[in-house]
């Protein structure tokens, strides 16, 4: 039996009862289950890779879960969209899990450290399970189980307003989730199938039934909530900002992502790109409420003070660029928006980790305590202005890359009106970082304590996610190869 | 009219109870009844899933020689997920609420944003000094 045909199921099966046995082996000894925590994240990375590979090799895996055909029994299914969208966040997981031991031992109460990587690895559970599926109802299961461990993991935030920005987030997110469950049930009543790619096939037939338009309604509002489109983004702050800086960097960088992810599979893949267009003009008005996100999120981010809080309301921001690039429906845009999930979780990856060494060296949250700090902690510096630049857009760095498709998308699309929207989010962006970058580097700190820069272990995992920030800028053509294929399946023609 | 009321009941009493539940989470101030909409809400969703698997003389999906009809099953296990999923969150919920008593002193919510604004005045004070 070929070990390798199974790689489906075990990127599931693997960190879902390693997550109940780092409870028991933390009992034996607290520091093991970091090393299992970063063991499983790392067999999924490899796992989730050489499932790209073979997609980029053989084509669709279709996975059949205990043998049961397609439309009766879970089919997993991996393409070039969510074999993408699987190495980012499994990677992305797997940095932060080397940065997390020193980062977590400091914010996290030591009696309960196996505890809190238990629900981070069942977080990252509900991540890839949400990516790989190709059943609409094990999409929703996975969105809870995903769900529920980010509210405990917010929880445990330092500051008792962790505890309400978590709770506010739980009731939200519970009505996201049972609005995509109402939605499914729809789906279901008419057409009496859960599977993605069966549905597919039905419900053209369909397009114009009652059922099917609330059947999309729901999932557009669950979805956009799931993923903090801009009206609907009001816990996203108060939770990034609130919880562990591991935590808040692990959500950023992955969760947002696997939502952006959902929603694509949802709106070009269960219904096809005809109905977005022709049947409801959701494109229109998501494209809108994107441009709108992406100029209220850089506003928004230029009146914090709070750096977390600050990064948060970019991310409202960066959500709108992925959106935006998804609703002008066309090839260039698409592949746009497919590279940003990997960029925006380069970028912000990188920051979040920066935010979490100067919390962990000095306890500074506020944007006036890095005054001078370029001299003090050089290298996390450095990885910050990287990060910064790419957000901006700079040529030679990932937030160009996807920002340029954008653009090209926008024009191709006959929307030029669009450009301006970059554009000024670009300056607006440029104005909340510059100002950070400025303090570092041009302002004289107080010489009372000397810091030094964040440990090895820390330092290491944001260096990597800024390098790469630069790596991807120049090779581009690495990941642009696997989102044009992916965004020439979702479009299926166009 | 009537037709539209009385044959599709099973939706008007699912709307209802979902829009109860949507209003309590949304208005309702105190942290406890906002689960409690929560549930209802949940509740609800579970009650369109069950009534949408049943069908008209249809007995329980078992072999029996005396069963013609079957109900489908397949939205009755499915809600059996969801079953499990509503208990974990109400598990969650209340280990937050009870969390947020202890430190807070109340479950009101305006009473918790009132602690809140007053906590970020006093940092700002600190902060120009």
């Amino acid at each position: 039996m070929d070990i390798a045909a199974h790689f489906p199921v075990l990127v599931i099966v693997i960190p879902l009862i390693t997550a109940l046995i780092i409870p028991l082996a933390g009992r034996i000894n607290r520091s093991y289950a970091w090393y299992i925590a970063l063991a499983v994240t790392f067999l999924c990375f490899l796992m989730s890779a050489s499932l790209l590979n073979t997609v980029i090799n053989t084509g669709r895996i279709s996975y059949r879960l205990g043998g049961w055909e397609p439309p009766w029994g879970i089919e997993y299914v991996i393409d070039y969209l969510n074999g993408f969208v699987l190495v980012v966040v499994s990677f992305i997981a797997f940095i932060i899990t080397i940065y997390s031991k020193k980062s977590a031992e400091q914010e996290i109460e030591n009696s309960r450290i196996h505890i809190f990587y238990s629900i981070y690895v069942l977080f990252f559970t509900g991540l890839m399970g949400v990516t790989i599926t190709g059943d609409i109802f094990n999409i929703y299961v996975f969105i809870e189980i995903m769900s529920l461990a980010s509210y405990a993991l917010i929880a445990v935030g330092k500051k008792r307003n962790a505890l309400v920005a978590s709770y506010n987030y739980l009731i939200l997110g519970t009505i996201a989730a049972t609005f995509i469950l109402l939605g499914i049930g729809y789906l279901y009543m008419i057409t009496g199938s859960l599977n993605i790619g069966d549905l597919r096939e039905r419900l053209p037939q369909l397009y114009h039934s009652k059922v099917v338009l609330t059947a999309f309604a729901l999932f557009t509002v669950g979805l956009s909530l799931k993923l903090a489109l801009f009206p609907l983004h009001a816990w996203l702050p108060n939770a990034y900002s609130h919880a562990p800086s591991v935590v808040s960097a692990l959500m950023a960088a992955t969760a947002t992502k696997v939502g952006a992810y959902a929603m694509l599979r949802i709106m070009f893949t269960v219904f096809k790109v005809e109905f977005d267009i022709q049947v409801v003009p959701v494109t229109k008005i998501l494209l809108v409420l994107a441009c709108i996100a992406i100029i209220a999120g850089s506003v928004l981010a230029i009146a914090q003070t709070n750096m977390k809080r600050m990064l948060a309301y970019s991310s409202v921001g960066q959500i709108g660029y992925i959106v935006l690039g998804a609703m002008l429906v066309n090839q260039t845009a698409m592949t746009g928006s497919i590279l940003h999930i990997l960029n925006h979780a380069l970028m912000k990856g990188a920051l979040f980790l920066v935010v979490g060494c100067v919390i962990y060296k000095t306890g500074i949250e506020d944007i006036s305590g890095l005054k001078g700090m370029g001299k003090k902690m050089p290298y996390s510096m450095a990885a910050f202005t990287i990060a910064g630049l790419s957000m901006i857009g700079t040529p030679l760095t990932v937030g160009f890359v996807s920002k340029w498709y954008l653009a090209i998308g926008a024009l191709k699309a006959d929307m030029w009106y669009i450009i301006p929207v970059i554009l000024l989010s670009s300056l607006l962006t440029a104005v909340y970082f510059w100002r950070i970058i400025e303090m570092i580097y041009f302002y004289k700190g107080s010489d009372k304590e000397a810091y030094n820069d964040a440990p090895a272990g820390m330092l290491m995992p944001t260096l990597i996610l800024a390098g790469l920030c630069v790596f991807f800028g120049i090779a581009a053509f690495i990941p642009v190869s696997i989102a044009k294929k992916a965004a020439e399946m979702l479009l299926g023609g166009i | 009219m009537i037709e539209l009321i009385i044959g599709k009941y099973n939706f008007w009493i699912y709307i209802t109870l979902m829009m109860i539940g949507f209003y309590a989470m949304i208005v309702k101030g105190n942290l406890i009844k906002k689960i409690v909409g929560m549930n209802i809400f949940q509740t609800a969703v579970i009650l369109f899933y069950i009534s949408m698997g049943k069908v008209k003389d249809g007995t329980a999906p078992i072999i029996w020689e005396k069963a013609v009809v079957y109900d489908n099953p397949i939205p009755h296990v499915l809600m059996l997920t969801a079953i499990v999923v509503s208990v974990g969150t109400t598990a969650v919920a209340l280990a937050l609420v009870t969390r947020i008593y202890k430190e807070y002193g109340t479950m009101e919510e305006d009473a918790i944003l009132d602690i809140e604004r007053r906590q970020a005045e006093e940092l700002r004070k600190k902060g120009s000094e």
